[in-house]
């Protein structure tokens, strides 16, 4: 026997000491590389924060103001840092104000773990005190979620919850540990990353052949359009993506959410899709011949009516996710893997081209755009100040070089259009779910994923107020975000909706704002409010270069439409100019 | 694109059977189930068993659908972290039966000589025989069990009870195989096959 364990010792030397599960979590949590948390405690929860408390050198514990605050943060952190958030919640209506960010991140492919506490395990279906059953609440939306009720599980669960957070397709992962498993001590012997779940495809396998199907689509086409997603920028592929483009020299647009994987003046970069995108690649998707897409989904806002979308062309498209293949739009050739290997391979097969003449066409529609729309939105000579022209006078000043942060509403539509981005990871907007109240929350998060950078969270009226409490996570965690509120005094997507479709039937979109300057004063955040033109830039530059957080509330005209707009149940070549 | 046969051209609704190879996981029930509640498609009949490899469980679901809507569900089951393999059949490619047991009063039998024929040419055997009741089984595909409560329900059916449906696809292979090569850590072409280059084969699988 004595002999056995020698044996044992040599050939596994295994060193374990007695730890709770709260222990067990934070190591593996640090294991992860992770440093930054977004959280709230609560009864559920408190034995973490127990452990917390002597991890304070190590871990650096964000106090939110309510756990949606908490992860929007998370997310924001993420979409700039490329890593996974984390975040923290109690049980009960902790974990449930989690919902909708879980649902944010599942629908934008967000690489989240969310930690919340639960009731002790013998209190499990009593309707305990903050018992509620996150784990078939929060199953629609999220990639993976887990119960743990011992702590010998932690290590094994938490390497798991990161791989398949950030792997394949990223997605929110929710693990829900119940307050004795967080107590329990037990024998750690270590943490070990996990790199392999047998039921669990992240990446599916490369067949050559279809990229050599691609390739000689491409290589024949006359007319090709690539249209890119955040795919590019989750599998990490901009440089190689940028690469398929000029040697292909494919005119290419983008999704809100892939704004930005190449810079907005690339020569080949020729706008916006979707319902407020620009009006040539709307238009001309009706008319390319091969339509290349990449690490997107057909959201759509992006299709428009799916029966005209595309119809002439063939599609090639390149996904990880085997799933959006076919789903929403008819596959010629698919191209299943991950980008960042299947770009290349395409690029190699391809012929250098250059589509002068097709991509003139782009720039013959954005002239129309320009003097129909850009020019009134962008330079307006008099009148009150428009959305378009606060970000186009923000562009002069951060040359391209901020995060932009975007709430849901016009000013996200105006902001995603006119943004000059320079880098990959500087558009954090709440694209497919559309969350009022994502912006606040989600630039702190984006300020912590991205120290070095501005980040700028440009809000609504309507949506600051919904999490306005975060500005106390900015009071007291010190980190700097500018708030650029611009306020038209309505809920001003509805309200463009109903004077273009109800009949000018203004049904309670006219909303009224408490003094914000006032508010984000009484959390100790400098604030200004401006309405006039003259005043813009230098309120601009001074928000800019305060030292800390600023808020600067523009007043804008209060009835602007956002334009070009596909109307609901409309192709896309049926876009509207005014 | 399909394992269809050119000559079974159905654009329309059909009864499929979708069979899903998955880990032995608390909640997996309900992340399949909820794909098809999301979408207000109705599941026919679910059975959830062992496989013929241990610690690997099967689900068994028919479901009456378009086959591009069968094909959309099954990338959505596959998609699961803890689901291996999903592979979707119309009736003609699998074998199928449910099982359905019938509660009859004895008296009534024991007195009437033709409701044993009747059973007997239903296929049908006695599992329990009380001095009150007698509980009947039979197996067999919808028809021959509905068939047999239409028979017995003059003689004072009391109690009638049908089982999901089990499946065995006829031209699988079984799992044993592709089971090695997903604990591998790189893929392999079992654990990433694809529609469009199977395209022939007998057995549709994502």
């Amino acid at each position: 026997m004595e002999k056995a364990q020698t044996i044992l010792s040599e050939t596994k030397p295994i060193e374990t000491k007695e730890v709770s599960g709260s222990v067990a979590l934070l190591e593996a949590l640090i294991a992860e590389g992770t440093n930054v948390i977004f959280g709230y405690p609560g009864g559920a929860i408190m034995p973490i924060y127990d452990a917390i408390y002597d991890y304070k050198d190590k871990l650096n514990h964000i106090l939110v103001r309510h756990e949606q605050g908490g992860i929007h943060a998370g997310q924001g952190f993420a979409r700039t840092s490329g890593k996974v958030g984390v975040v923290f919640a109690t049980s009960g209506p902790g974990a449930t104000n989690l919902v909708t960010g879980l649902a944010d991140a599942m629908i934008d492919s967000t690489p989240l773990v969310c930690i919340t506490g639960q009731v002790f395990a013998h209190l499990l279906g009593t309707d305990a005190f903050q018992e509620t059953d996150v784990i078939n609440i929060t199953t629609p939306v999220t990639k993976w979620n887990y119960q743990v009720t011992d702590a010998n599980e932690i290590p094994e669960v938490i390497s798991k919850a990161f791989y398949i957070a950030r792997s394949g397709r990223p997605g929110p992962v929710l693990i829900d540990i119940t307050k004795n498993a967080q107590l329990q001590k037990f024998d750690f012997s270590g943490y070990t990353p996990c790199n392999h779940i047998r039921s669990y495809r992240p990446k599916p396998l490369i067949r050559k052949e279809y990229i050599v199907q691609a390739a000689e689509l491409i290589n024949q086409a006359k007319k090709p359009f690539i249209i890119w997603g955040q795919g590019v920028i989750l599998g990490e592929a901009e440089k190689e993506f940028k690469a398929l483009v000029e040697k292909s020299g494919i005119p290419s647009a983008w999704t809100i959410l892939g704004a930005g994987a190449i810079p907005t003046d690339h020569p080949l970069n020729v706008g916006m899709l979707g319902m407020h995108g620009n009006y040539g690649p709307n238009v001309l998707t009706n008319e390319c011949d091969v339509l290349i897409a990449i690490g997107m989904r057909f959201d759509d806002r992006v299709t428009g009516r799916l029966d005209k979308y595309a119809k002439q062309a063939k599609i090639i498209h390149l996904d990880i996710d085997p799933s959006e293949i076919d789903k929403n739009v008819q596959t010629t050739v698919p191209v299943w893997g991950d980008c960042k290997e299947t770009i290349p391979a395409l690029t190699e097969l391809i012929q250098k081209k250059d589509h002068h003449q097709w991509l003139q066409k782009f720039r013959e529609f954005d002239k129309n755009e320009f003097d129909a729309v850009i020019q009134n939105e962008l330079h307006p000579a008099s009148g009150e100040l428009t959305m378009g022209e606060v970000i186009h006078q923000l562009n002069e000043l951060t040359k391209g070089e901020a995060v932009i942060v975007t709430d849901v509403g016009q000013h996200q539509m105006v902001a995603c259009r006119y943004a000059k981005l320079n880098n990959s990871r500087s558009n954090v907007t709440s694209g497919g779910l559309g969350t009022m109240g994502f912006a606040l929350p989600a630039a702190i998060g984006a300020k912590f994923g991205a120290l070095q950078k501005t980040v700028v969270a440009v809000i609504g009226d309507g949506g600051f107020q919904m999490t306005i409490q975060e500005l106390g996570t900015i009071m007291q965690s010190g980190v700097d975000v500018k708030i650029l509120i611009l306020n038209n005094r309505f809920l001003g997507m509805v309200r463009q909706w109903q004077e273009l479709f109800n009949d000018n039937r203004y049904s309670f979109v006219d909303i009224q704002s408490p003094d914000f300057v006032a508010v984000a004063a009484a959390y100790g955040i400098k604030g200004r409010s401006i309405s006039e033109r003259e005043n813009l830039s230098p309120a601009l530059e001074e928000m800019l270069n305060n030292k800390g957080s600023f808020l600067l509330e523009v007043m804008v005209t209060k009835e602007n439409n956002v334009f070009p707009m596909v109307p609901q149940g409309c192709s896309v070549s049926e876009i509207r100019l005014k | 694109m399909s394992n269809q046969n050119e000559t079974e051209k159905a654009p329309g609704k059909q009864e499929y059977n979708i069979t899903v190879y998955t880990e032995n996981q608390i909640g997996l029930l309900n992340r399949i189930a909820i794909i098809f509640t999301r979408r207000k498609i109705n599941i026919h009949s679910l059975n959830t068993s062992p496989s013929e490899i241990e610690s690997i469980h099967r689900f068994n679901i028919v479901v009456n659908e378009t086959e591009e809507v069968v094909k959309k569900l099954s990338r959505q089951i596959e998609k699961q972290v803890e689901v291996l393999k999903v592979y979707f059949n119309t009736n003609d490619e699998v074998i199928w039966q449910e099982l359905a047991l019938y509660k009859v009063p004895t008296d009534i039998i024991a007195e009437k000589a033709s409701v044993e024929r009747l059973l007997r040419e239903n296929g049908a055997r006695a599992v329990v025989i009380r001095k009150d009741y007698t509980v009947f089984e039979t197996t067999g595909h919808r028809e021959e069990t509905d068939a047999l409560i239409k028979i017995l329900q003059p003689f004072g059916l009391i109690e009638f009870v049908r089982s999901a449906r089990v499946a065995i696809i006829k031209h699988s292979e079984g799992f044993n195989r592709k089971l090695r090569e997903f604990e591998k850590a790189e893929p392999g072409e079992e654990t990433s096959e694809n529609e469009f280059l199977n395209n022939g084969q007998k057995i549709f699988t994502m």
